[in-house]
């Protein structure tokens, strides 16, 4: 039986499948689908300073091999993710992380701050990059200077391993990974959704209520994966991919590409076992290719 | 009040043409037979797609207990449903199912059904449920010429069945809210659940204030995940952004403020 266990920073997680947020709900959503214990992790839903109703219908448009959303972290905010949602998730036999988004530097601090005090929250994810809000996100995500700002500023008050979520909406993703890694992040994740739009022929107007949307599903994984081991080569810190994983093959490619573990997004709504699926099928590539730990295939690309 | 969900693969008993545009599959579900209520949905995976991604949901029909089965109707949209179209007698989808929630059993048993188009797809099996609860409910269903009518036996068999056509060949002439029972000053029913179009069922939800009738509609919003998770489905309700797939379809129209 060959190890899957991977190690991002301090973290230990017992295979490198996790979820990304916006995908995976809460977790408890998934319960009658596949049993959690299977997952190194999941990144639970944006959590904001205080309650958001996100953006108005329609938030989604399905493309070539995708879809766009632009849902914009509806969520009821972080005390009521702590005094509802937190207890019920507390329990659940795989690594929590708590995604983090905000408007101002203020926001994340606040929220980072209140998510220090729940103990079975193993990490942070930083979203800087959502691109859906209007104003803060967007600004924080695209320029070096501010995502160091903001890293360091969470990093002041945060006591355990920080995660920033990379958007690929930028010129240049590795100036932006060595901004964060400067600021004190301990794991870089990415990469967020593309920045995309849809448009009705017939109605001649935007599918979306906000006109542009990010872009995930299968049409994305080419960036990612070049975002990935762009990244990888730029920072010495560890490296969660993700961007159009839908099967074993592809998140192999990602910890191949630098990545120590991955996460599935869009992919959950097509199927919502295929996580349970990926690990199993991770665990029959190793044994077909005679490998001992899922840990020889983190960069493992071979390159001339 | 959140019924477990499955995913699984069903077997295609029947796919039956009714006319055009819509068409029956009858599919067999293999062990355990969920519970489940009028309202709710199933999401379909369609295989051998390219053009399309994305699951694509549809009402339950009606089922049939001691057979395990269910029924879908469905109308045909895009490439997603016409490969649906095409599955014979033995092939297999996989199906998530039961979700959403379903329409309530009224306090009293004066009840109208309305169903628009492909909207008339819940209708049934809550005809069926209704039946169930000794309740026989009257079923206003519009159409556009008598040649597009399907079913009309299985309604007669639960219901009073009332029809429009918008060029008159069958039943009453017009648009479903220009039959006459709604010209009548008081309305002979004291709850009407409404499935159709957008437009049609705010109609009737306008119509249903005015009686200062209880009225439950079926939404039905785009969907990515159909099962809670992605928050793509939202519509507008008293209470912030609901999700169609989880908090609905079925919605009182105070709680949407129609």
């Amino acid at each position: 039986m060959a190890d899957l266990s991977v190690k991002l920073g301090k973290l230990i997680l017992r295979n490198p499948v996790m979820t990304a947020s916006g995908t995976f709900g809460y977790g408890e959503e998934f319960t009658d689908f596949i049993a959690l214990d299977k997952l190194g992790g999941i990144v639970v839903k944006a959590v904001t300073g205080s309650n958001r109703y996100g953006n108005a219908y329609p938030r989604m448009a399905e493309t070539a091999s995708g879809m766009l959303n632009s849902v914009g972290l509806q969520n009821k905010g972080v005390d009521h993710f702590t005094r509802e949602i937190y207890p019920r998730i507390m329990d659940f036999d795989t690594c929590i992380v708590v995604n983090v988004s905000g408007s101002t530097v203020e926001e994340y601090i606040e929220v980072a701050e209140k998510i220090n005090e729940l103990e079975k929250i193993s990490a942070i994810e930083l979203n800087i990059s959502c691109p859906n809000v209007k104003h803060g996100g967007m600004a924080f995500g695209t320029i070096p200077a501010t995502a160091m700002e903001v890293t360091r500023a969470v990093r002041n008050v945060y006591r355990k391993e920080l995660i920033v979520k990379l958007s690929p909406n930028v010129t240049s993703i590795s100036e932006m990974a060595k901004a964060v890694a400067d600021g004190g992040a301990d794991i870089i994740s990415l990469i967020n959704t593309l920045l995309g739009m849809a448009i009705d022929a017939e109605t001649r107007k935007p599918v979306l209520s906000t006109i542009t949307g990010g872009l995930s599903g299968p049409a994305i994984k080419p960036v990612a994966l070049r975002m990935v081991w762009q990244v990888s080569k730029a920072v010495d810190i560890p490296v969660i991919g993700m961007g159009g994983i839908m099967n074993a093959a592809d998140a192999i490619e990602f910890l191949l590409a630098g990545a120590s573990a991955i996460q599935v997004g869009t992919a959950n709504f097509i199927d919502p076992a295929v996580t349970v699926k990926i690990v199993e099928g991770i665990e029959k590539y190793l044994l077909r290719h005679n490998m001992r730990s899922v840990q020889e295939l983190i960069g493992a690309l071979k390159t001339a | 009040m959140e019924s477990r969900k499955f995913i699984k693969d069903l077997t295609i008993i029947r796919n039956i043409p009714l006319n055009a545009r819509h068409f029956i599959l009858e599919l067999q579900v293999p062990d355990e037979f969920p519970a489940m209520l009028p309202g709710q949905f199933v999401q379909v995976l369609v295989e051998n797609s390219p053009g399309t991604f994305l699951r694509r949901p549809f009402s339950i029909h009606s089922i049939d207990v001691q057979n395990h089965s269910f029924r879908l109707l469905i109308q045909l949209k895009g490439e997603g449903t016409r490969h649906l179209a095409e599955l014979t007698e033995g092939k297999k989808v996989n199906v998530i199912f039961p979700l959403g929630n379903s329409f309530s059993l009224p306090a009293n048993p004066e009840v109208l059904l309305v169903g628009g188009g492909c909207g008339v797809a819940p209708l049934l099996f809550l005809a069926q449920h209704l039946h169930q609860h000794n309740i026989r409910p009257t079923i206003l269903t519009g159409w556009r010429s008598e040649a597009d009518i399907f079913e009309q036996a299985e309604y007669e068999k639960y219901g009073n069945l009332l029809i429009t056509t918008d060029d008159g060949s069958c039943g009453e002439k017009g648009l479903i809210t220009d039959h006459s029972v709604f010209q009548k000053e008081t309305l002979a029913f004291k709850k009407i659940y409404c499935c159709g179009p957008d437009p049609m069922m705010r109609s009737i939800a306008a119509i249903a204030k005015l009686h200062r009738t209880e009225c439950e509609v079926s939404l039905e919003n785009m969907m990515a995940c159909g099962f809670g998770v992605c928050l793509c489905c939202v519509t507008p309700t008293l209470h912030g952004n609901q999700r169609v797939c989880a908090e609905g379809p079925v919605f009182d129209i105070r709680e949407l403020g129609w």
